[in-house]
């Protein structure tokens, strides 16, 4: 069986309407960072989240409504608490975040604590007769300003010592311009998904962070495929113009680019709609990784080799140069 | 007979260890040191907490700084130990960092207590009534001339004065009140002070601030005594010590929790726990010369500021024992005689950041991630063996070796499984097909151009496998570089993934291979099921 026969598509005749493309979703999620800026969790922010749940203990009496968790936390020391419904209105699960304001901020000391009394003496319907500790608390974090900052310097570090790494490894392989390439496509991709998440207000946690560094591994791999492709080919065919070759790399592999992508955003989805509330947003970034990060390989990064190899040297001089060394 | 190949052996190797580390799981009469190879799973699957503590060592000399951290996780691994934790994980992170796991531990609260309490230990004698109120009236002349240090008394003295004053508001100012402003906050008792319920907090406040310090006169302190949690809305004592230490926490050699006797007749011990000291031989000596010294005098056994009790020294006391009472529950007794037993930390501690997670959301999450594996499992399977029929069930095949070789290795290495490194596994499913994909595609793509089955194989794993390598290299980074910076189930996450892509590796390059050579493409078969 076979998706995709022998296909000609001119992947690089409609590279101006791809960039277009692009450029408008780069666009949006630029301007989505800087209007909603970024929902750092508390991983990184300090802080305190708490998920609790509050079923009622016996039959009858009607779940506990978000307003009213809101109302008595505000009322007890906790107006900025960020309160969320964690599955269904029905199970009566929330999660509720203090984050600290600034950096010297510390709201993660005693909070815990004072969380839990709140809810303790507020609504016994809820709580009697069980072990807060055991049944009611699912799991609460607490982290300290120092390490949130920390954090998010690691996190900051590993993402762009993961990118230079792979230009070396890269520029190791093939060639300088094709590493820079394939960089600028997963830049393409990070900011896409980051976008998208500040528009949606979803959290940046140190999940999250591990997705992006998965979609760039994930992006890259896909995007070398090709050009290993447009390598082999540029040796086998040197009367072929540089744009010709590339697009008949992009088609010969085009199967198994679609196919990949295919089984891992099987995968992806399957961690989205049964791998439960705490993978749900680590999930959602790896389905959109897929998609942007294919995308991007096949229309992006190649086209980008060829438009700078242009303009950079003459025609004939750029096949010759791109052939001139490895194996 | 066949010749001997390195790729045979390799597979060989593969599927040994594989079996090897997997069978615990599998079965589970296995003896011991093959059984405790078994896979570990992480806190966030489990349930139970971690605390990542900052030790202050700024208060310590460069010296004693250095083995503070090192001395700290000794005693906090004796308190766990003493605790009864299965399984604790208590390691030093960093240079002033312990990083303490505690799995399945339900009572966090006790258990964050446990880890951070310090428990200074002093006996000190409690002044006889008309020795405490010269110390307080010489308190109180202190803070009248003071009072604007002190925000909520000046409150009350300006309410009391208005109430003596009645309806003359202009006399309320240059109103005499009689007695001194702190002394009006209790009432003498037999032995030692009353504070009524009301002012506790107030009195608890002035004893804790250090202005008011400053205002006992040298050689005096006052101290507050435990609250009982059974009514903590009681009245509670106040006594004046005198500040010299008679007996200290290091005089101490032996803290156990005890009961007493439903019949006994101290009301103190009678059928409630209590702690009985022993102490060490100089320890008992000074006890002794206390004891007969202060015959008639009470002495107080006071932990970190707050006095447990304050017995009547009847006689001299040989033998260095002594209790501890002070309206314990158990759990409180016997946290208090872990810290007593194994001294105090050397350097405070502060947690600086917490996780705990309850059990349900660790098994949910054990239900969820297996749930999602198996159906992204079994999609793949289907595609694989769909697209390409004959082919795709060898790489099907090898892929349920793959997963289970992840899950080997993991083992191997003393890793442990963490949400975020089931995700892992299922996404290395949907990539370990990767590899096998581009040598299938470039397979077809050989004998499309028309060449037999033997030859196609052999041209399309050459190529492609340089395809792989470098493909699977960059990810391999991306896993390397978030092992380095990441940590907890982040880690778990990149030895997932980093075993993941190169077992996937060699499963496409020599395994699959393999069986391609000896049973499919055998000899001078026409057709290959592609």
């Amino acid at each position: 069986m076979r998706l995709l026969k022998t296909t000609h598509i001119n992947f690089v005749g409609i590279r101006k309407i791809t960039y277009a493309l692009s450029i408008i979703f780069i666009l949006a999620g630029i301007i989505g960072i800087a209007v909603n800026g970024l929902n750092w969790s508390i991983d990184f922010t300090s802080g305190v989240a708490a998920k609790v749940d509050l079923k009622p203990v016996v039959a009858g009496v009607a779940p506990l409504k978000i307003e009213n968790l809101r109302q008595v936390l505000k009322v007890n020391g906790y107006p900025e608490a960020e309160i969320q419904h964690v599955g269904e209105e029905s199970e009566a699960t929330f999660m509720i975040k203090t984050k600290s304001k600034t950096s010297t901020d510390d709201v993660s000391a005693d909070t815990k604590g004072q969380i839990i009394d709140v809810i303790n003496t507020n609504f016994p319907q809820y709580v009697e007769g069980r072990d807060i500790n055991r049944d009611v608390i699912q799991e609460i974090y607490e982290v300290g300003p120092r390490v949130g900052g920390e954090l998010r310097t690691n996190a900051f570090m590993a993402v762009i010592i993961a990118l230079i790494l792979m230009i070396i490894y890269i520029w190791f392989r093939f060639e300088l311009t094709f590493g820079l390439m394939a960089i600028l496509a997963l830049f393409h991709d990070v900011i896409i998904i980051v976008g998208i998440f500040a528009l949606t207000g979803k959290e940046i946690t140190i999940q999250i962070i591990a997705a992006l560094l998965t979609i760039v591994g994930y992006s890259i791999n896909d995007t070398i495929v090709i050009f290993d492709r447009i390598r082999e080919d540029l040796k086998i065919n040197h009367k072929e113009s540089m744009p010709v070759v590339v697009n008949h790399s992009i088609n010969t592999t085009l199967s198994r680019t679609v196919i990949t992508s295919v089984t891992t955003f099987f995968t992806a989805l399957a961690l989205y709609l049964f791998g439960g509330s705490v993978l749900h947003d680590f999930a959602f970034a790896m389905c959109l990784g897929i998609i942007f990060g294919t995308y991007s390989s096949i229309f992006v990064a190649s086209n980008l080799v060829i438009d700078i190899n242009q303009a950079t040297h003459k025609e004939k001089q750029a096949i010759q140069h791109l052939t001139r060394k490895k194996k | 007979m066949k010749k001997f190949s390195w790729r045979g052996l390799s597979i060989i190797i593969f599927i040994c260890v594989t079996a090897f580390y997997l069978a615990p799981l599998a079965f589970p009469g296995l003896p011991e040191w093959w059984a405790k190879n078994k896979l570990k799973l992480g806190l966030d699957l489990r349930g139970g907490m971690q605390i990542l503590l900052e030790v202050d060592t700024s208060e310590l000399s460069v010296a004693d700084a250095r083995g503070a951290v090192d001395q700290n996780i000794k005693i906090i691994r004796e308190r766990i130990d003493q605790f009864g934790v299965a399984e604790p994980s208590i390691q030093k992170l960093g240079e002033d960092r312990i990083l303490v796991q505690l799995p399945g531990v339900s009572d966090f609260a006790a258990a964050e207590n446990l880890i951070k309490k310090t428990a200074m230990l002093e006996f000190k004698l409690v002044s006889p009534m008309d020795e405490a109120k010269r110390v307080l009236d010489a308190i109180d002349v202190n803070v009248d001339n003071n009072l604007s240090m002190f925000p909520a008394l000046l409150e009350l003295d300006k309410k009391d004065r208005k109430i003596l004053a009645g309806a003359d508001s202009v006399a309320a100012d240059t109103i005499k009140t009689g007695d001194g402003i702190f002394s009006s906050l209790f009432r003498p008792g037999d032995r030692e002070y009353e504070v009524q319920f009301d002012n506790v907090r107030l009195v608890q406040d002035l004893i804790a601030d250090s202005l008011f310090q400053a205002l006992v006169p040298a050689g005096w302190q006052i101290a507050l005594n435990k609250i009982d949690t059974q009514t903590p809305r009681a009245d509670r004592s106040l006594y004046v010590l005198s500040s010299a230490v008679e007996l200290s926490g290091a005089d101490l050699a032996k803290a156990k929790v005890e009961y007493g006797s439903a019949s006994s007749t101290d009301p103190r011990i009678a059928n409630k726990p209590y702690i009985s000291i022993e102490m060490k031989r100089d320890g008992a000596r000074k006890f002794e010369k206390v004891t007969a010294d202060n015959v008639g005098k009470s002495l107080a056994i006071v932990l970190d500021g707050v006095v447990y009790s304050a017995p009547n020294i009847q006689e001299r006391i040989s033998g260095g024992r002594a209790q501890i009472t002070g309206q314990f529950t158990s759990a409180e007794a016997n946290e208090l005689s872990i810290v007593l037993n194994t001294g105090n930390l050397i350097a405070p501690i502060k947690p600086a950041s917490t996780s705990i997670i309850g059990a349900t959301l660790g098994s949910d999450s054990i239900r969820s991630g297996s749930l999602a594996g198996i159906i992204g499992l079994i999609a793949v399977v289907f595609f694989m063996l769909i697209y390409y029929k004959l082919a795709g069930f060898i790489a099907d095949f090898v892929l349920v070796f793959n997963v289970g070789f992840i899950l080997a290795m993991l083992t191997a290495f003393g890793a442990t499984l963490t949400l975020p490194g089931i995700a892992g596994i299922i996404l290395t499913i949907g990539m370990a097909v990767d590899a096998n994909v581009l040598i299938f595609e470039r397979i077809r793509e050989e004998l499309d151009g028309g060449k037999t089955p033997r030859s196609a194989v052999d041209a399309g794993y050459k190529r492609a496998v340089i395809t792989v390598w470098d493909a699977n290299l960059t990810t391999l980074i991306a896993a390397a570089v978030l092992y380095q910076f990441g940590t907890g189930p982040i880690r778990g996450f990149a030895v997932t993934l980093a075993i993941g892509i190169i077992g996937s590796m060699f499963c496409a390059i020599v395994f699959v291979r393999s069986i391609f050579d000896n049973f499919v493409v055998t000899g001078t078969k026409k057709t290959l099921s592609i």
